[in-house]
């Protein structure tokens, strides 16, 4: 069984868990709240334009039914600026000409986040050298390896990998630092 | 960026109700019956539309049959019992909330009696083939004997080439959201085409082009994909049978089923050369999957037009029938897969002659259009070919295949040109406002799917008008606007050019008859002044100079409105115009796996004007990524006993992700074509050609393996 009990924390706000249990993360995002921010490209994992941050980790909210998520923290691209302007990473997007129609972008951004968070937890790819390092750098085959999940069909792939290492060179990637102002917010 | 740009299933009206589809399981037969009690009273449930019961419809109007047509055939949409191919929309379910609309449609029992079907290519070709149309003419081109020529050839090669079936799979799945306002139907798709659309509803229900209102503020990628469909037909029409607006998101298996993609090809390539290289015999025939009243020819021997100077040439293409969803136009239609092709022989006959396939490329460049006669609008490909290899540093490059190997991989260079044509739709139209703050605003129906089009028209509209972008308001892609664009493709942006030129003509003559007596621009005429500074000046003495607004308020106007039309493109009768590429490419194939890795590409363009660096570098890296998947991954696989696809899913259909790409060069001649409105020629498609057959002659050149067969998975080098 499901817990029906307590509600899904939403970019800092708390939401009441779906009735109909089938209903899966992101369609109680873009039905049920509106938030058309995070995008449904394929309904099975295969591309992700659905991924969200669930507690500052990446998943595709395609897969994920609503009903498990309570007492989770769910931050999603329509959060990730802040008062102050965009995040670092939406800019980058911008200035590295990231995309082109826009619709895969969402999820490419908080995919990102997301993996910044594993490179510090020292998780490792499958072209990470040394399996044990406590620090994994990111190097141009890293990122492309690990942001290969994100499908992207009109060909901004290059301004993308480009957006996301100038970020993470200038310390802005971590999810910890992203998602700070939603966090602070509830 | 913030996620905030409505896409068309991000649209809701209230009481909206949602749909879901139930296909038909064979591919060609007749519907016996269809049971929908269980799916009726299943919770939430609200309506279902089958042939049983849908409004009465004209069929589908296929590209070409008319000037705002555009399906992908002419078939009737749930009118009769009739299955024409596996996958086809028998029902559409409706209800409260989508997971009860995917529910109740499982819960839909169809019987169906099935007839003998043409499920495979080899069964369509034993059936016999007819020769394809192109304009209404057959396409069969012979000059000289070419066959003879070929067999007194000092070198010839003769190789039969097979490209897939493949999907566009734009990231957004098509979705319409419809509702009925009495008689007025409003909609908010996915298109390339809203103007087309808008009409194409109307007629297809019965009703006034002006009683339908399409808007696509936000398309997630089209390709070609993304034209007049089943969809939103099936949504109008079960709204208004169950009297609630409707969403209808196809799920990403369901845009495969609706939706076609490339025909698949099988090419004869044949290249007759002299010592010296010269082309002596070029034939390029052929067969494409179709379906009878599909508008799209899959003419793979296009590229065979002209791209090169031959002593004889022989086309011809047969299509063959199917009993499957009908094809679309996918980015470069035919020109993608023909140039793979002939552009793979070329490299054969390079093999053949021991000469430089470069070398061999510009040693039977034409003086005049091989075909026409006519001169050519702008041909720098000679100019292309150079600085690429230079920049691509192909010196470097061994010629000797299986020469170059780094551990367990094989290293390889290859070459490919590209050449796409230069299209400008007649009847291109826009309306230009120009305020009395001195903005202007811009309405045109043309479309925004990713390509730049937003921001090269505000830019072009600026440079013409001389105003600064902020100062331009642009609205497209509403069926509502009077301006239209009828070329969709990349033949959008030279139309939306021929359009602003003459609008810029338009406002200056309608600005001189409001200038006063006691304006610096008093007493010249239109040919003396010119838009400068937000306003006009003299072209000579441009001291003499009023702007907009301060021309606009003296005469006492609070705005102009123009309506502006680029005409008939004459310059395409007079020239033979394309644009063209020379593509290079740098691949590793792994000795023991076969596994190939495309580890550099660049695009040498000559297109015309290049109007915005950053937009045209996006159109051609991503033409040359898609081109990467047509080589080497992407391939839709139909069961050759049902002709049902297989593969319906971004799982199974592997397009170029981020690890497979890598840092990709484009660079360009920048030299205008002085027979195109602006110097511009369109460029979203060119890159698409040439670039596969870059990547298998690198392969080639690394391995010694000669693939012909596209997708070069890594089965094929083992």
């Amino acid at each position: 069984m499901y817990a029906k009990s307590g509600a899904i924390r939403i970019n800092g706000t708390p939401v009441p868990p779906p009735d109909d249990p089938r209903v899966s993360l992101l369609d109680l995002l873009r039905e049920t709240l509106g938030l058309h921010g995070t995008k449904k490209g394929c309904n099975q994992g295969g591309c992700g334009a659905c991924t969200v941050l669930v507690d500052d980790e990446r998943i595709v909210s395609c897969l994920a039914l609503a009903v498990q998520y309570t007492g989770r923290d769910v931050v999603t691209i329509d959060a990730l600026a802040g008062e102050d302007g965009l995040h670092p990473l939406q800019q980058a997007f911008i200035e590295h000409d990231g995309f082109q129609c826009g619709y895969c972008t969402p999820g490419q951004i908080c995919s990102a986040i997301g993996m910044a968070g594993e490179l510090e937890r020292g998780v490792p790819s499958h072209v990470t050298s040394d399996l044990s390092a406590k620090r994994i750098e990111l190097t141009d085959d890293e990122l492309r390896e690990r942001m290969s999940g994100n499908l992207c069909r009109c060909g901004a792939h290059n301004g993308i990998v480009s957006a996301i290492a100038q970020t993470h060179r200038a310390g802005q990637l971590s999810p910890r630092s992203s998602t700070k102002a939603r966090r602070a917010a509830r | 960026m913030r996620g905030a740009a409505p896409y068309a299933a991000e649209f809701a009206f209230d009481g909206m109700v949602y749909a879901a589809l139930v296909f038909s399981t064979i591919a060609k037969g007749r519907i016996v019956a269809i049971d929908t009690s269980a799916a009726e009273s299943a919770p939430g449930f609200v309506h279902v539309m089958s042939h049983y019961n849908a409004p009465r419809m004209k069929p589908m109007m296929p590209w070409a049959s008319s000037e705002k047509a555009a399906g992908n055939d002419a078939l009737p949409i749930m009118q009769d019992d009739r299955i024409r191919w596996n996958g086809q929309p028998i029902a559409v379910v409706l209800a409260e909330t989508q997971e009860q609309a995917d529910y109740a449609a499982s819960l839909v029992r169809a019987t169906c009696e099935a007839e003998p079907a043409t499920t495979s290519f080899a069964q369509a070709k034993a059936n016999g083939t007819e020769t394809a149309m192109l304009g209404g003419q057959p396409v069969h081109i012979e000059i000289g004997d070419a066959e003879a020529a070929l067999a007194t050839a000092a070198v010839s090669v003769d190789a039969t080439f097979h490209t897939p079936y493949q999907n566009h799979n734009a990231i957004e799945p098509h979705a319409v959201t419809v509702a009925w306002h009495g008689d007025e139907l409003e909609v908010h798709d996915a298109s390339q085409s809203v103007a087309h659309n808008a009409w194409s509803l109307a007629t297809m229900l019965g009703i006034d082009e002006h009683q339908v209102h399409v808007t696509s503020p936000y398309v997630g990628g089209a390709f070609g994909g993304k034209f007049m469909g089943t969809h939103q037909v099936l949504a109008a029409a079960a709204s208004r049978l169950a009297g609630r607006p409707v969403r209808l998101a196809l799920s990403r298996a369901g845009v495969y089923r609706l939706v076609g993609g490339r025909a698949l090809t099988e090419q004869r390539l044949a290249i007759g050369a002299a010592r010296d290289g010269r082309f002596v015999a070029l034939i390029h025939t052929g067969t494409s999957t179709h379906i009878p009243g599909s508008p799209h020819p899959e003419l793979a021997q296009f590229v065979s037009y002209s791209s090169y100077a031959t002593d004889t040439l022989k086309i011809d293409l047969q299509w063959a029938y199917l009993d499957m969803v009908a094809n679309a136009a996918m980015r470069a239609p035919g020109e993608a897969v023909g140039s793979f092709a002939l552009e793979s022989a070329v490299d054969e006959v390079a093999v053949a002659l021991g000469m430089d396939p470069i070398e061999l490329r510009i040693r039977n460049e034409p003086a005049t259009d091989p075909l026409s006669g006519l001169p050519f609008s702008s041909r720098n490909i000679v100019k292309a070919w150079r600085a690429g290899a230079k920049r691509f540093g192909w010196e470097r490059r061994n010629p000797t295949p299986r020469a170059v190997r780094e551990g367990d991989w094989l290293i390889g260079m290859g070459c490919g040109a590209g050449s796409h044509m230069y299209a400008r739709e007649p009847g291109g139209s826009a309306r230009l406002t120009l305020a009395g703050d001195g903005t202007v605003e811009v309405a045109i129906a043309a479309h925004d799917a990713g390509m730049g089009t937003a921001t090269v028209q505000t830019q072009i509209i600026a440079e013409q008008l001389a105003l600064r972008p902020e100062q331009i308001e642009l609205r497209l892609a509403d069926s509502a606007l009077p301006g239209l664009v009828p070329g969709v493709g990349s033949s959008q942006t030279t139309t939306a050019a021929a359009t602003t030129v003459a609008a810029k003509h338009e406002v200056v003559a309608e600005l001189l008859k409001l200038v006063r007596g006691d304006s610096p621009l008093a007493g010249l005429t239109a040919d003396d002044v010119t838009p400068r500074d937000g306003g006009l000046a003299k072209i000579d003495d441009p001291g003499r100079h009023e702007s907009y607004a301060s021309i606009l308020t003296r005469a006492g106007r609070d705005e102009l409105t123009i309506d502006a039309s680029g005409g008939n493109p004459t310059e395409s009768e007079q020239y033979s115009m394309y644009s063209y590429g020379a593509m290079f490419c740098e691949v590793r194939v792994n000795a023991i796996t076969g596994e190939t890795r495309v580890s550099r590409l660049l695009g040498s363009m000559d297109c015309g004007r290049v109007m915005n660096a950053r937009t045209a570098a996006g159109q051609f890296r991503g033409g040359m990524i898609m081109a990467m998947g047509l080589a080497l991954t992407e391939e839709t696989l139909y069961d050759e006993r049902t002709a049902r696809i297989m593969n319906p899913s971004l799982a199974e259909y592997h397009i170029p992700v981020h690890a497979d790409v890598p840092k990709i060069d484009v660079i360009w001649t920048g030299i205008p074509d002085p027979h195109a409105p602006l110097g511009a020629r369109g460029i979203g498609e060119l890159s698409m050609n040439g670039t596969a057959a870059a990547i298998a002659n690198a392969i080639y050149n690394a391995t010694g393996k000669r693939v012909r067969q596209l997708p070069i998975t890594l089965d094929k080098l083992l």
